[in-house]
């Protein structure tokens, strides 16, 4: 890792009166996958239009590829390669129309091009397909048909904005496997997402994009830290025998309706063994016990509040 | 990057979405070929139906004068129906994800629209033959014209048609969907009506004769005539340029510029 192939800082934008980032900082180091997440209309598609050089900024000093956005935008989108939220084939030509359509704009001599081309179709499991109009193709396939017309010119940085949305869950994983690949070659990697198990599995480091800025950043674990720790919940279905439990766990968080008890826990034996040896001294016995550590969706929520409906299961813990 | 090196960056993307538009015609040919339908109807109709009425108010001659009379200002028509098909072509090309992967090349900026416009008159030249094939058929004859000025023919037929499409471009660039992108470009169809296409501009009221001089269809329809059939040019010939000149710089400044602003 030799710098930061991504650099924003005081990125701002507006739609007329709609501010939709009000001062964006973020750094990608080389040859890592960044993951930007955020509830929809949060701003990160716009984030990804305009370090694509797709459409300005109004403030912020932006770099891509060591080039600067606005001075410099041919250099930059010599750099990188987008693939968009909204299929960026062209539906009216075959795949493999497409993957040569690419070759030529990235001026490949015909003979590279081609090989090129064949290469990547066959990587991409369309070979079979490429003699086919791109309109005819399934969504996956048209992913995996946009991806590669991305990586004809081989670019340095990809830009991947929610690139599974829609996609069953075979073909996200395919779409999980390509990108690990690519960051194996040295690729660097903005993937924005609104799955949050995408960003934890594959992300070397996430911000959380909120109200126009970066809510938090850093690593999945760091990010995990944020929110209150892990959690012990019991259940019980006989009302006195949770109320007896409830008298020894003073430290639990009741739900009397629910007739549960949440109580804050690392989820380590020796933690466990303590709530159950109360629980066997007032010679009550829950219905049910399950061990919570935090996730990613506890820290989406947490940073989120009030932008997404909450999970009701989360509000019961704090 | 020097200019030498911006111009065949410039020449060589241009080419490669050119290509790219020819495809799309040769996988899709209906737009184009239901484009040809109107000028060969109205061909059919003014010549076999209108015909003897047309060329008796005319002076007389029959049917066989009112057919030479009529053609050169069908085929400028005919260019003017494929402007129509490009407004529409372009119009959904930018709604298309691929244009916004174009912008987010490093590739020539223009090159987009140049492709659009050199697939345009490459269609637009084919319309021209097949109406122009469609029209020897049914006894139009050129016989007096030189080779100088069967080129001089085809060369205004190709600049003319490079001004419409350049216009149509624009238009299909400010239109927000394809319906709208149509309604724009009517005007392209609509002129050669209001032109000396069908009767000579003398036969018109006087208050109407404005409309038809002032417009581009007519000189460039009174020097195709002149071209191909021998009659008198005078200044048609520069007006005709003239127009075909300016509405490419028009269409082109319009055009690049709709195109350079930040897409929706």
């Amino acid at each position: 890792m030799t710098g930061s192939a991504i650099a924003a800082n005081g990125l701002r934008k507006a739609y007329g009166d709609k501010v939709v980032l009000d001062g964006v900082d973020l750094a990608v180091d080389e040859g890592t996958i960044f993951s930007l997440l955020g509830p929809n209309g949060a701003g990160k598609t716009t984030v990804v239009r305009i370090l694509s050089t797709l459409v300005g900024a109004d403030a912020g000093d932006l770099r891509v590829g060591g080039h600067d956005l606005a001075a410099d935008p041919q250099a930059v989108r010599a750099a990188i390669g987008v693939t968009g939220q909204f299929s960026a084939v062209d539906g009216l030509i075959t795949g493999e129309e497409n993957m040569l359509l690419m070759a030529d704009l990235h001026h490949l001599p015909r003979r590279e091009g081609r090989r090129v081309a064949a290469e990547l179709l066959e990587k991409f499991d369309l070979a079979d397909a490429a003699k086919k109009p791109a309109s005819t193709y399934s969504g996956g396939m048209k992913r995996r048909l946009d991806i590669a017309m991305t990586l004809v010119g081989d670019p340095r940085i990809i830009f991947l904005d929610e690139p599974t949305t829609g996609l069953d869950p075979r073909s996200r994983h395919t779409m999980w496997g390509i990108i690990r690949e690519l960051v194996d070659g040295g690729v660097t990697v903005f993937l924005t997402t609104q799955y949050l198990e995408e960003a934890d599995q594959l992300a070397h480091r996430i911000a959380v994009l909120h109200d126009g800025r970066i809510a938090a950043e850093g690593t999945a674990e760091e990010l995990k830290r944020i929110v209150p720790g892990g959690h012990v919940r019991l259940r019980f279905t006989d009302p006195s025998a949770y109320r007896s439990a409830a008298a020894v766990l003073t430290v639990a968080a009741p739900d009397d309706a629910a007739l549960t008890l949440s109580l804050p826990s690392g989820g380590s034996q020796r933690e466990l063994r303590a709530v159950l040896d109360l629980l066997d001294s007032a010679g009550v016995e829950a219905d049910e016990l399950t061990v919570h550590t935090p996730d990613l969706d506890d820290v989406f929520f947490a940073l989120t509040e009030g932008a997404t409906v909450p999970a009701p299961s989360k509000e019961a813990v704090r | 990057m020097s200019a030498p090196q911006t111009l065949s960056l410039a020449l060589r993307d241009s080419s490669t979405m050119g290509r790219r538009n020819l495809l799309h015609a040769r996988r899709y040919p209906s737009l184009t070929l239901n484009l040809l339908l109107t000028p060969v109807m109205l061909l059919l109709l003014f010549v076999y139906v209108f015909g003897d009425v047309m060329s008796a108010g005319m002076g007389g001659g029959g049917r066989s004068a009112y057919v030479a009379y009529l053609v050169p200002g069908l085929l400028l028509m005919t260019v003017g129906s494929t402007a129509v098909g490009t407004a529409v072509s372009v119009s959904m090309d930018m709604t298309e994800g691929i244009v916004a992967r174009f912008r987010t090349m490093a590739i020539h900026r223009g090159s987009v629209l140049v492709g659009h416009v050199v697939g345009s008159v490459l269609k637009a030249v084919l319309s021209v033959v097949v109406v122009g094939l469609v029209a020897v058929a049914i006894g139009f004859r050129s016989t007096d014209a030189t080779a100088l000025e069967w080129l001089a023919a085809f060369g205004l037929l190709v600049l003319f048609a490079t001004a419409l499409t350049w216009i149509a471009v624009g238009m299909g660039l400010g239109a927000p969907n394809a319906e709208a992108a149509s309604n724009n470009a009517t005007p392209l169809i609509l002129l050669p009506l209001l032109s000396s296409a069908f009767v000579p501009v003398d036969g018109m009221p006087g208050w109407f004769r404005p409309v038809a001089e002032y417009q581009p269809f007519t000189p460039a329809i009174e020097t195709l005539r002149g071209l191909l059939l021998g009659s008198e040019i005078g200044n048609d010939g520069w007006l005709a340029v003239a127009w075909c000149v300016a509405l490419v710089v028009l269409g082109y400044l319009w055009s690049t510029a709709s195109f350079a602003r930040d897409p929706k």
